[in-house]
């Protein structure tokens, strides 16, 4: 408690401006995708959105909250790691699970395929 | 169905909500019989707080205090008064299930055995287990690292009264109303709106939902401890193995414990807003409910046993007078065990219907899961080697636990075997195997810790003589109480059954029941251990150093002054302190001014605001429920004008502490 621990560097003026621009960047392409009313697929579209989202969350991370691997001895930069592989088994692990589940326990097509099979083999 | 004779119909009054006076059990003499031992109970505490002027020291020294050791107290003195509650729920299901063979009923109805079954699991992990192992990384680790407080300790204080919060509101549902009837965690389509209409599942959402606060913030305090109030010098491979396992533990509560949150908040919309999240109709899926649970529920168990393995090391290491074996294998092994408790979480549920590539993968990894376990079990096997093994009373409990931690660790890598989960799940033995490791670990790990550190905390040790007799009624107890359960599942005895046909499960019951008679016994020597021990403190007093420890939390006085340190200690590597022996250590009497937190009453008064917000939000007493909102949130807003934290012990006043130490 005694002293209050030194304030690390909330990054100079320029970097933040970086960030800023990046960050407007990202922004404004997908709503000019959007508002423009490109001619492009839809999946791509909404891949192309997902995607510049995704950067953008490492903008704000590396730009406006300085992880980073020098700062408070590379711990922000080792929590966000973690952070983010733990993420993705919950994400994935959950994606995959439900998913087997539901192929396993609503068989309706499996069950008509295996239905044809006994016929063919009686 | 049969549970709405037993419920009061609804209606829902402006002022009252759905209370009304038939929500009292009134009719139910158990419940009347404990309200009116309960009362009497509280009312000679009041009057004996009264009449030794108790109140005003209680508010000063205890409630507003942030000091992290007397937080810590505080939460083993919660852990032990919900261990009572608890542990009374299990000695009535022990009870129901020896009488209730062949077609006898026993006397508990099943609406009753239903919310005993359901209190007892959550309150031993969530207000027992949990408890004990906040209150001791809170009171051993920051002493552990040469700190002098925890990085906030407003928070600490904070987090503390939440927990007491979420505690009192379970026990609230005791008296005024019911308690959730459906298993310690709740799942839906049960717990939701279409089959639990009373207030049961609501105490238990807004329970654990408050208690989570305390237990998130109390997990990033103790990082944000760890990492940045180590004494200068020490590297984080000087630490003690305690405070690394303290770490390890806390990223996993940080981690995981807001998929809890979200999950029960998910279920909570469901309740309250008529939600379809995990209804069986219009596109909820139960399943989604149980899988996001167990996501959070198995780093869970390891948020338990982690700190215990680091209480274990600490322990084998003192008393076998040498260093700790292995000691970074036993870091590596804590940290892989970090990461791994993430990708087990599906044995849980193997039976409900995944393929087989998905319960092999689970499978598999679960076996994985016990090599690091295993690595440490050898780890301290080793360290006994050779060593100069002390048996005193918490080697006694290592001991112990090392033998019946093997056995439930085995039983669970038998249940990580799919196929052998199939005939097994959801059956006695699996009951079986979870007390096993979490009594032969956590709760063997709690007794040990209280009775190594007590010397520290108070400056007097515990009666060996009852704490031998606690040990051995605990661990012959607990296998009298589990083992026969282990027989019992493989009969095929499923688990929360109230009464069962075949009379030839009795006698296991019978037996059972004995062996939980055995450990009620050892409840009871370990309050005589502490009635005779404060009673005999004088004789037993010792000082700072009494079991020859390594850590540095043994350099300073017992009990610590409340700066904990005279002076900032320069750690060179590890076992700071047996370094600082060798050479023959002193304290210089160069004291400077200390800087240190002053006590808050913000702490307790914004968790009594979530204790009345919690109950109005059970009862659907709305304007309450707005009322407690906005009041907690004026007294935190308030809070941060009060610029008035902080003050300095000043030279003379440290002197003189240390001085009357150096004379006990």
């Amino acid at each position: 408690m005694s002293e209050h621990s030194q304030h690390g560097s909330h990054g100079t003026m320029g970097r933040l401006m970086v960030g800023f621009a990046l960050a407007a960047i990202l922004t404004i392409i997908p709503f000019a995708l959007v508002m423009g009313e490109v001619e492009m697929e839809r999946t791509t579209l909404i891949g192309i959105i997902m995607g510049l989202g995704a950067v953008q969350i490492i903008v704000h991370l590396v730009y406006f909250l300085h992880v980073s691997g020098d700062s408070e001895e590379g711990w922000t930069l080792g929590s966000t790691l973690l952070a983010l592989i733990i993420l993705g088994i919950v994400l994935a692990g959950s994606l995959w699970v439900m998913h087997n589940m539901n192929e396993n326990m609503m068989p309706q097509h499996d069950m008509d395929k295996m239905m044809n099979l006994q016929s063919q083999q009686g | 169905m049969s549970t709405n004779m037993t419920q009061p119909s609804e209606t829902l009054s402006p002022i009252f909500g759905r209370l009304s006076l038939d929500w009292i059990p009134y009719h139910e003499p158990i419940l009347i019989g404990t309200f009116a031992g309960v009362a009497l109970g509280g009312l000679l505490v009041l009057g004996l707080m009264t009449y030794f002027r108790l109140w005003v020291p209680l508010w000063k020294n205890w409630i507003t205090t942030v000091d992290h050791k007397k937080i810590g107290i505080m939460y083993m003195v919660l852990g032990f008064i919900m261990m009572v509650r608890g542990f009374a729920d299990a000695l009535m299901m022990r009870a129901q299930q020896a009488m209730a063979a062949g077609g006898a009923e026993g006397y508990l109805p099943p609406h009753h055995f239903d919310q005993v079954f359901t209190a007892h699991g959550v309150i031993m992990i969530f207000f027992v287990a949990m408890a004990f192992v906040t209150g001791i990384m809170n009171y051993v680790m920051p002493l552990q690292i040469g700190a002098r407080d925890v990085a906030f300790p407003f928070l600490n204080n904070f987090s503390f009264w939440m927990t007491v919060a979420g505690a009192l509101l379970v026990n609230i549902s005791l008296f005024i109303g019911e308690f959730a009837r459906v298993g310690w965690l709740a799942f839906p389509p049960l717990s939701g709106s279409a089959f639990s209409h009373g207030p049961g599942v609501d105490y238990y959402l807004w329970a654990l939902q408050i208690a989570g606060v305390g237990t998130t913030l109390s997990g990033i305090n103790l990082i944000a401890t760890i990492l940045k109030m180590r004494a200068p010098g020490m590297k984080m491979m000087d630490m003690p193995i305690f405070a690394w396992t303290s770490l390890i533990t806390n990223v996993l509560i940080v981690i995981s414990f807001p998929v809890l949150t979200a999950t029960l908040a998910l279920l909570t919309l469901d309740r309250y807003l008529g939600f379809h999240f995990f209804t069986n109709d219009f596109g909820g899926n139960a399943m989604m409910y149980i899988n996001l649970i167990w996501i959070w529920g198995h780093p869970e168990v390891y948020i338990l046993i982690i700190p215990c393995f680091g209480v274990f090391s600490e322990i084998v290491s003192t008393f076998s007078g040498k260093p700790i074996f292995g000691y970074k294998t036993m870091v590596w092994a804590t940290a892989c065990i970090m990461v791994l408790s993430f990708v087990v979480w599906l044995h849980h549920f193997f039976t409900m219907g995944s393929g087989a590539n998905v319960n092999t993968f689970f499978g598999i990894t679960t076996m994985i899961i016990a090599v690091p376990t295993g690595v440490k079990i050898f780890n301290w096997l080793f360290t006994m080697y050779k060593g100069r093994v002390r048996l005193e009373v918490p080697m006694l409990w290592t001991i112990g636990f090392l033998i019946t931690f093997t056995i439930g660790g085995m039983t669970g890598v038998l249940l990580a075997v799919p196929p052998v989960d199939f005939q097994l799940h959801n059956t006695l033995f699996l009951i079986a195997h979870f007390h096993n490791v979490i009594i032969g670990g956590v709760v063997f790990a709690v007794y040990a810790a209280v009775t190594y550190w007590w010397p520290k905390a108070f400056g007097f040790k515990l009666s060996e003589k009852w704490g031998r007799r606690s040990f051995w009624f605990w661990f012959v107890g607990f296998y009298f109480a589990f083992m026969p359960l282990y027989a019992l599942g493989l009969m095929g005895a499923t688990r929360r059954v109230n009464m069962y046909p075949d009379a030839g499960w009795q006698p296991y019951f019978i037996v059972a029941a004995f062996g939980a008679f055995l450990i009620l016994l050892g409840i009871v020597c370990t309050f005589i251990n502490f009635y005779v021990s404060i009673m005999n403190r004088k004789a037993l007093a010792c000082g700072n150093d009494p079991w020859d420890g390594r850590t540095l939390e043994w350099a300073t006085q017992s009990p610590p002054a409340p700066y904990n340190f005279p002076q900032e200690i320069h750690v060179r590597g590890r076992e700071e302190f047996w370094r600082m022996k060798q050479e023959g250590f002193a304290w210089s009497k160069d004291y400077a001014p200390i800087h240190m937190p002053k006590g808050t009453a913000t702490g307790a008064l914004l968790a009594a605001g979530a204790l009345v917000f919690g109950f109005a939000m059970v009862w659907y007493i709305w304007w309450l429920a707005i009322a407690s909102f906005l009041g907690m949130l004026i007294i935190g807003i308030g809070h941060t004008f009060n610029y008035n934290r902080d003050y300095y012990i000043p030279v003379d006043e440290v002197a003189e502490t240390e001085a009357k130490g150096a004379l006990a």
